[in-house]
């Protein structure tokens, strides 16, 4: 027995998206009970049959959230370990409660607001730890024993960790800047046309190359930006979704994981293997959704690639086997990613560079309206099979392949 | 915490807070030894310590002494300070570094690179340990060009 097309995607609901901090005075939990009645309402369902919570990066409190909604019972509550990386996986917990019987209208949502707490900081707080608790290792305070391995080494960002896999990249497969450049502008272009993006100023090589470095060979203009905001997806079976409002949107395969000695990979370990050391950690993963799909990336008409650094996408381009691995630099310069005229047309919806990050969130939403039909400003033609990924990060990374 | 010194990374504890597996390394770097648990069965370096070998899930390691060499394996040059004050410590490098005399993965370490020009380092590098005694239980690991 597999997932295969028995549970759809039925309704999608969101706030606005916000720059960082400014979605005050509305809280995470005040922009997840919007997200989650938008999509209740785009499916012609209400908060009294929801029953079921499949979440991932502790995007929310079920308790707290079922009971501001006064719903009636909570059937199922469960969440994907770990971070971002769960964001296109939660749809195959979600899947995997119904289909089990366990739930019949689940909820899979992110809610965000940076405005107290910066996700990229995580690991340099300026709030010194309790002494021998965890946090920074930059902190005045005690620090875990394993962690004093690391604390003086300086790397102390996700951007950080995501710059020693592409500088790796770089090295085995004569990746450029270039390549990176060419995602970002992409994804400008797509974002321009979309009045949801945040970042909609056009963005040329010059601009590219002219913004700061952070941290080699990463630039400015490759990091997502921070923002606030909440989108919700709700699934139920293949069979509820035919009597429903919207045109369904079928989960056709999903998996989550990875390699076990991916691990936390970035941001604290970096003890992966060699083969896979310079890649998004996402293949074996990728493997298990294709085949439980029974489809190939060739069938795959809009990617929408987690894209918290540019280079991941180039990584996920190789591992989701768009390209043979260490060619996502040449793909990319062939054309392959653009909305116009690409094979493979990537971040349709402008991604966490250009539209908003909502931890993978906008990704699954732009999945759903490309698949019926209603995307804004970059529809692919007769798009029939979307890809939706969540992570590079540390374990459980995900992807889920939809289809009309 | 005031005297920044550009390419150094600052060390804001005193002490590694060490635990009964990790004290033996820490004692073995205020004589200057870097040290690795290798598995008594299989001979997998493991580094930082860790309950099972990756390898064959054996729990039983001995503290060997490794070269103190190594090579980078990846790094990155940091541009933009994080902290407040590290506008006199950026641009600073650090990285990944496979130790000699190790199996590589599993037992790599990251630490600040010194004494290099940060333009010019590059994958591959040979690097030897580069030790700051920071107070009378810890003394931090740094590398340099070998």
């Amino acid at each position: 027995m597999t997932l295969k097309d028995k549970t759809a995607i039925v309704g999608v609901g969101s706030t606005q998206y916000w720059k960082r901090g400014q979605s005050v005075p509305e809280t995470e939990l005040s922009m997840a009970c919007t997200a989650i009645l938008a999509a209740l309402d785009d499916a012609g369902l209400t908060a009294k049959e929801l029953d079921g919570f499949a979440i991932y990066s502790s995007s929310c409190d079920p308790a707290t959230v079922g009971s501001v909604l006064g719903v009636d019972e909570i059937r199922f509550a469960a969440t994907l370990t770990s971070g971002g990386g769960g964001s296109a996986g939660s749809l195959g917990l979600a899947a995997a409660a119904i289909v089990s019987g366990q739930a019949e209208v689940v909820v899979s949502l992110m809610t965000l607001q940076q405005a107290k707490r910066r996700l990229g900081g995580t690991q340099v707080g300026d709030a010194p730890p309790a002494s021998g608790g965890g946090g920074s290792p930059y902190g005045a305070g005690g620090i875990p024993p394993g962690m004093a391995f690391m604390a003086h080494s300086g790397l102390m960002s996700p951007g950080h960790s995501f710059s020693l896999l592409t500088q790796r990249h770089m090295h085995l497969y004569g990746t450029k800047r270039e390549h990176l450049a060419k995602i970002a502008i992409s994804q400008r272009a797509n974002a321009i046309k979309r009045p949801t993006s945040i970042r909609k100023e056009p963005l040329t090589m010059d601009e590219y190359f002219n913004s700061r470095i952070i941290s080699d060979p990463l630039c400015l203009l490759d990091y997502t930006m921070e923002s606030d905001g909440a989108i919700a997806v709700i699934t139920v079976s293949a069979e509820r979704a035919k009597d429903l409002k919207q045109k369904p949107v079928y989960i056709m395969g999903s998996a989550n994981g990875g390699m076990g000695r991916w691990g936390s990979a970035i941001f604290s370990y970096f003890q992966m293997p060699d083969e896979y050391f310079a890649s998004s950690g996402h293949r074996p993963v990728a493997k298990r959704m294709y085949e439980m799909a029974g489809v190939g990336p060739k069938d795959v008409d809009v990617a929408l690639l987690y894209d918290h650094f540019s280079p991941m996408v180039l990584m996920q381009l190789e591992d989701y086997g768009f390209c043979p691995i260490g060619e996502g630099g040449r793909f990319i310069d062939d054309g392959n990613i653009y909305y116009e005229g690409g094979s493979i047309p990537v971040n349709t919806h402008g991604g966490h560079l250009s539209e908003a990050y909502i931890i993978g969130m906008t990704h699954v939403r732009e999945a759903v309206e490309q698949l019926r039909g209603t995307a804004v400003g970059n529809q692919v033609k007769d798009a029939e099979i979307a890809l939706v990924t969540g992570g590079p990060a540390g374990l459980p990374v995900s992807g889920t392949l939809l289809r009309r | 915490m005031n005297n920044f010194t550009r390419g150094v990374t600052p060390v804001a504890q005193k002490d590694p807070y060490a635990d009964d597996v990790t004290q033996p390394f820490w004692d073995a770097t205020q004589k200057g030894k870097l040290m690795s648990t290798k598995c008594t069965k299989c001979a997998t370096h493991v580094l930082p310590p860790q309950p099972r070998c990756f390898n064959c899930q054996n729990d039983k390691f001995e503290w060997v002494e490794l070269p103190g060499t190594g090579t980078i394996y990846s790094f990155t040059v940091v541009r933009h300070p994080l902290r407040p004050g590290w506008d006199a410590v950026v641009p600073f490098a650090a990285g990944i570094i496979e130790l000699d005399g190790t199996q590589g993965a599993g037992a790599r370490v990251q630490a600040n690179i010194i004494n290099c020009d940060v333009e010019k380092i590059r994958i591959g590098d040979k690097v030897k340990v580069a030790w700051e005694k920071v107070s009378d239980t810890y003394t931090v690991f740094r590398f340099e060009p070998a």
